[in-house]
């Protein structure tokens, strides 16, 4: 399977034909924690050599407003979950020539996406939180920005880390397209050298079915990986679910560990939905 | 007198966590209605925590905020514990106090540094500011890292953190770590010290104006774990007592939800800490707040930005102590035992008071949630010192003047939209 798709390199090849080197980015806010914009903004003295790289005319959390200005790359952090969310991203892809969608949220639709299974729709709840729900304008689902406009590159995690982050800027920098690892995490948990929690401790590790790029935080604790960077590439979630119920975990409990951070993405879901069924 | 009518569009503002707005009307110098319209889009987290068990509440908890996601895992697990007749053991406290360090330390670095900073120094933000006062920002970076570089000690990462646990931690810190970043934190000392008599030389704008203050009062320590909730008009209550005075409701214009007690508006926060239980601070920060010769109680919002300062110089010493203190042969957790409950949780986070209550089941599986951000409490007060402020400044002052003053003075209170669901466009009306 090709690394690079044929899209992404329409893309870089519009990023590549800018004008000046040095290139001009955006990082837009939709429905989100703002934990994956603190990539850049916790990233210390390399936020500083960073904003020498490149002109950052967009970032609000950081101070630069420029909302509508064309930019190079745009970075997008959250979700699409009201009906003007789903216009501004609209009017951010036509001001940008490379997209990335930054984190759980704007690349799987994130926590907030589990308001998509409720099947009384989102009123139902905002009817149980705020005392006076007509003021609230809210879209029944929160989606993936790849739902509503083209993404040139998807970086996984809630949240994402610098380091991928700063990985991928390099690389768009030399013009070349980033490279994502999309293995699964337990081979970066068996390089590291963890007592594997699922084998040694019997608990129902995520680690298997989930993209790696987190660093093994979860076994480096003894804990269970909770999946917060999503599936793998051609995860075997069907398997991962047979041995969560050879552990003993009722199906109601399996289906809870694929409906979590990124409940909306499309091996978690249909997984979630299969044991849910038998629930 | 005025009789023009101007409207003023400032989208999203700047330097602060989430969106808003700000819509004012104006006649004769006099401010008639103000606004602060908040479009955080909803994200129904307590809806989520129902049916999940002790482990996924930290876990989801912590996405409510990526500024302060500690603050939520330790605002949950004591409610959790207290609901499931849990008491974590002196050692854990003392961890979990540490980890907080962290994230008051990384919380008020950037703050001050990068989001407050440039409007007093005169930038547009940080970036801009690098340039000239190269120093100054360097040192907030620096101080930001080591808080996050505390809560990584406990959690493998400080934004969403994963070793927190009902009951404790998932392990405690490798004692070689805990050495390397209590080396860091003494030769940081000399900074957090500074910070202090620098935020105190400010030229901050005097702005007196009468407010409630609201805090945690801990028996002995400056309280930022655990206490009991206080005010400065003789408000003395238990935690689980708390919705007896606060009330939240929901406003037109805003998706955040405001708190009042007793029907009025009051304030959370460092300076509401600062006022409260200044006399809990260590000997070596009151003596350093002193020779600042800032006078406490401070009836001046512009003072939070000196008491973000004290906590930095307090939290960096607390974190020396209590890394000084471990004592890693004990237990990081007591083993987790669930039943049926009603458990509360206060903490305060670096924004100012938080309060969770769940009511779980016999599994430990939640029943039902309630969260109370620090931003929702302080929302009715941040439109009391707008109304006072602008009128104060003078609504004379051009449009694009008003609107830096009235971000100004929101950012004092560091709202964490977030949180609150919920931050800032401005539009004058004048008639």
């Amino acid at each position: 399977m090709p690394i690079v798709s044929r899209n992404q390199t329409d893309a870089l090849e519009r990023l590549n034909a800018r004008e000046n080197p040095r290139p001009r980015i955006a990082v837009h806010k939709f429905s989100s924690c703002d934990g994956c914009q603190l990539a850049f903004i916790n990233a210390g003295e390399a936020l500083l050599e960073f904003a020498q790289l490149v002109d950052i005319v967009h970032f609000a959390e950081a101070g630069p407003m420029d909302p509508e200005a064309a930019v190079d790359i745009a970075f997008v952090e959250g979700s699409i979950s009201t009906p003007d969310e789903a216009e501004r991203i609209r009017a951010v892809r036509k001001n940008s020539r490379f997209l990335v969608s930054l984190g759980a949220c704007a690349t799987s639709g994130g926590l907030q996406a589990l308001r998509n299974f409720n099947v009384d729709g989102a009123k139902a709840w905002t009817e149980a939180i705020y005392a006076q729900p007509e003021f609230i304008d809210s879209l029944d689902t929160a989606t993936p920005v790849a739902e509503h406009v083209k993404v040139d590159l998807e970086l996984w995690g809630c949240p994402v880390n610098a380091r991928q982050v700063f990985q991928a800027v390099r690389q768009l920098l030399f013009g070349v397209a980033p490279v994502v690892d999309k293995d699964k995490l337990c081979v970066e948990c068996k390089r590291q050298q963890h007592v594997c929690v699922l084998v040694a401790k019997g608990i129902p590790c995520m680690g298997p079915v989930t993209h790696t790029g987190c660093g093994a935080l979860c076994p480096a604790f003894g804990r269970d990986c909770y999946a917060c960077f999503g599936p793998a590439e051609n995860p075997n979630t069907a398997s991962l679910s047979r041995r969560f119920e050879g552990l003993g975990l009722l199906p109601e409990a399996v289906a809870q560990r694929f409906h979590l951070i990124n409940s909306h993405a499309p091996a978690f879901r249909t997984e979630w939905l299969a044991w849910k069924e038998r629930s | 007198m005025e009789n023009r009518d101007i409207r003023i569009e400032v989208p999203v503002l700047a330097r602060v966590e989430g969106e808003g707005a700000l819509e004012l009307t104006a006649s004769d110098g006099r401010i008639e209605t103000l606004r602060l319209r908040i479009f955080e889009p909803p994200r129904y987290f307590e809806k989520f925590l129902e049916g999940r068990g002790p482990q996924e509440v930290l876990d989801i908890v912590a996405r409510i905020c990526g500024i302060c996601p500690v603050a939520y895992q330790m605002t949950a697990v004591q409610a959790l514990e207290q609901a499931f007749g849990m008491q974590a053991s002196p050692y854990v406290t003392q961890l979990r106090r540490l980890m907080y360090c962290g994230e008051w330390l990384q919380s008020h670095a950037l703050h001050i540094h990068l989001l407050a900073l440039p409007d007093f120094l005169g930038f547009e933000n940080a970036i801009a500011m690098a340039g000239k006062h190269p120093d100054a920002v360097r040192r907030g970076l620096r101080l930001q890292r080591l808080g996050n570089e505390l809560i990584r000690l406990f959690g493998g990462r400080s934004v969403h953190p994963v070793g927190m646990r009902v009951g404790g931690f998932h392990r405690a810190p490798y004692p070689d770590r805990a050495a390397a970043v209590l080396k860091e934190l003494r030769s940081a000392l000399a900074d957090a010290e500074a910070m202090v008599a620098f935020t105190a030389s400010l030229d901050l704008p005097d702005d007196e104006q009468d407010f409630v203050s609201v805090a945690l009062r801990h028996e002995n320590e400056y309280a930022m774990y655990s206490g009991r909730i206080v005010s400065d008009r003789g408000l003395d209550l238990r935690v689980e007592d708390y919705l007896e005075r606060f009330q939240e409701s929901h406003v037109a214009h805003s998706t955040a939800l405001y708190a009042h007690l007793d029907g009025q508006p009051y304030l959370v926060g460092p300076l509401a800490r600062l006022n409260l239980n200044h006399d809990r601070l260590s000997p070596p920060v009151k003596a350093a707040l002193e020779a600042t010769g800032l006078h406490l109680p401070s009836r001046n919002m512009f003072h939070s930005v000196i008491a973000r300062a004290v906590e930095i110089h307090e939290v960096v010493l607390e974190a020396i102590r209590l890394i000084e203190d471990l004592n890693n042969d004990e237990p990081a957790a007591v083993p987790l035992t669930v039943k049926a409950g009603v458990g509360c949780g206060a903490t305060e986070a670096p924004r100012g008071l938080l309060w969770h209550r769940y009511e779980v089941d016999a599994a430990g599986k939640v029943i039902s949630a309630q969260i109370v951000p620090p931003t929702a409490q302080n929302q009715a007060r941040i439109e009391d010192d707008l109304k006072c402020s602008l009128e104060a400044f003078g609504l004379h002052n051009d449009d694009d003047a008003l609107r830096l003053r009235g971000e100004t003075v929101i950012r004092n209170y560091d709202p964490c939209i977030s949180c609150a669901t919920h931050f800032l466009k401005v539009r004058v009306e004048r008639r």
